[in-house]
């Protein structure tokens, strides 16, 4: 694919380019909710944002391999940086929640991660996300030689508690959540066909031989 | 009275209240019928009304907010769905049909509940089911003054509601995604329906509803979760049978027939002990209150529920 002749410094280019793009929306809502522009509920209004891209970053995490596999586009290179944006979009996500939303009231936060099960699930989502923030370094990625790998397919139970948290924090589930829950969906069941596709593909390329 | 915080609002914004306060001073000063064509919405007009006793004395929620962040599934699931998919809602005329076991059963033209029965200005809170909250200055008239009208029968132990089906006008009401079952259904027992507090408003800030509040005819029960506020009224009807709720079908252990406001009882996924109340002024000017049991109105209506488990009939 073309981008692979790019040299180091437009590839590492195009990596802040995603940074700061990915960002982007956060800040410019941040401001909008600070100067009155978010409407009557500009409180629940960013917080559900907020939630919504971490999906969204997410899916775009987990869609960087099927489309490699599928000859449509090699983004590995992205791909650290789409994983961290979902992290900084959950853990924005809940910091509105914690400050804006509930106050800083403690005890009614260790209450709803409790009590709530779509709080639970989506508090647990986060946590698991931390090691793989904080091992997304290529001195880690060194260190941890294969285990590293394994560490980092936590990301799917991670999908899969958010893709729930999302179907349990709305009132009704309408076509925004069939969209956002269905690519989930679709790429968590890409990863358990995957092995057998590999393998089919492989035998395939065998016999061409 | 409960003390809460009054947001910090930039003068800009305290304006509108200002001339709303002072409107029958700036309406005597406009000459004429003609004047009222400079209201603000399109279809909005100016109501006479008479002062009630239950002014609230809080902070008015900006009409702004009032009129565009609404759950009226008619028109779409998010908030800002009906004020931007209302606009093809014809609301006049209207009628709306009162019967079942009543002597008197009748249709009723909206004109002419609004000659019938003098329009009361009323500031209520809302507290929606989802733990945030709105002061609102409704204009209306009690619901027991209709039932009155038709006289009902010593049978009848529970008033029936039912929103409007116009999927033309609708757009929530068509195409292959539906949230809600329609038409949209409500109830209340008759001592509630017949509780001063009960209202049903025709207008809010001085004005006739807007679409997006349930126009051109609603029911406001301060002391119960939002949603029981059945918006677009057209048929009401007396029974002897406990009516069947929209969202009390749709999820029955979410959301109860009673639903009064009670920060006792948790929503199965979220606190009730506190609210949101809606502010002015961005992300700063949201605060969050304590939720009071029905809503702040326990002195008027506790007695009605006197030796009820409030948790079991949530
Ligand atoms: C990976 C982690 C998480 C993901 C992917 C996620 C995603 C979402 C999404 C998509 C929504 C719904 C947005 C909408 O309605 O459009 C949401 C709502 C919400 N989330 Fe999360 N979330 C995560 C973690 C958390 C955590 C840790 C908390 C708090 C401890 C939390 C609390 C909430 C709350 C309170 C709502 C709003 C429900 C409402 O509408 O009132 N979430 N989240």
């Amino acid at each position: 694919m073309a981008p692979a002749k790019l040299s180091p410094r437009a590839q590492s280019a195009l990596v802040w380019a995603v940074y700061a793009v990915g960002l982007a929306p956060a800040l410019w809502t941040f401001w909008l909710g600070a100067s009155n522009q978010l409407g009557a509920d500009p409180v629940k209004t960013f917080e559900r944002f907020l939630g919504l891209w971490t999906i969204r970053f997410l899916i775009l995490t987990l869609a960087i391999t099927p489309l490699r596999d599928l000859g449509l586009f090699n983004g590995l290179r992205y791909r650290r940086a789409l994983g961290l944006l979902a992290f900084y979009y959950a853990a924005l996500h809940f910091l509105t929640y914690a400050v804006l939303d509930q106050t800083m009231v403690l005890s009614a936060i260790v209450a709803d991660v409790v009590k709530r099960p779509f709080i639970t699930f989506g508090m647990i989502a986060l946590t698991l996300l931390v090691p793989l923030a904080v091992t997304s370094n290529n001195a880690s990625i060194r260190r941890l030689g294969s285990r590293w790998s394994s560490l980092h397919r936590l990301v799917y139970p991670v999908a899969a508690l958010g893709a729930l948290h999302y179907s349990m924090a709305v009132k009704v589930l309408g076509a925004e959540q069939y969209i956002h829950i269905g690519l989930l969906v679709l790429l968590l069941a890409y990863r358990i066909a995957r092995p057998r596709l590999m393998e089919a593909k492989r035998q395939k390329r065998r016999a061409a031989a | 009275m409960p003390s809460f915080k009054v947001p910090k609002i930039p003068s800009s914004e305290i304006t509108p209240q200002r001339i709303y306060a002072r409107r029958r001073e700036i309406l005597g000063l406009m000459a004429g019928g003609a004047a009222l064509a400079a209201a603000p919405s399109a279809f909005a007009a100016a109501l006479k009304t008479v002062p009630s006793p239950y002014r609230l004395d809080e902070e008015l929620t900006p009409r702004e907010s009032v009129t565009t962040y609404n759950n009226f599934y008619e028109f779409g699931t998010d908030k800002g769905d009906p004020a931007a998919n209302s606009g093809t809602f014809k609301p006049m005329p209207w009628t709306v049909e009162v019967g079942g076991m009543v002597a008197k059963p009748k249709t009723f033209g909206l004109e002419d509940l609004m000659k019938a029965y003098p329009i009361e200005e009323r500031i209520y809170r809302m507290r929606c089911v989802e733990a945030w909250s709105m002061v609102i200055p409704w204009n209306g008239f009690p619901l027991a003054s209709l039932l009155k009208a038709v006289e009902p029968l010593g049978s009848a132990k529970y008033v029936a509601f039912e929103s409007v089906v116009r999927p033309e006008e609708m757009p929530g009401q068509t195409g292959g995604f539906q949230p809600l079952p329609w038409p949209y259904v409500e109830g209340l027992r008759l001592d509630e329906a017949m509780h001063p507090l009960t209202l049903l408003a025709v207008g809010l800030y001085g004005e006739t509803l807007p679409n997006q509040n349930g126009a051109p005819i609603r029911l406001v029960v301060p002391w119960k979760y939002g949603f029981k506020g059945i918006k677009s009224i057209v048929k009401i009807t007396l029974t002897d049978k406990q009516p069947p709720s929209t969202w009390n079908i749709l999820a029955p252990q979410e959301y109860g027939f009673y639903s009064n406001v009670n920060p006792a009882v948790d929503h199965p996924r979220w606190s009730q002990a506190t609210e949101r109340r809606i502010g002015t002024g961005g992300f700063f000017g949201t605060s969050r209150v304590d939720t009071l049991p029905f809503n702040g109105y326990a002195d008027d209506v506790a007695s009605l529920y006197a030796g009820m488990d409030l948790k079991a009939n949530f």
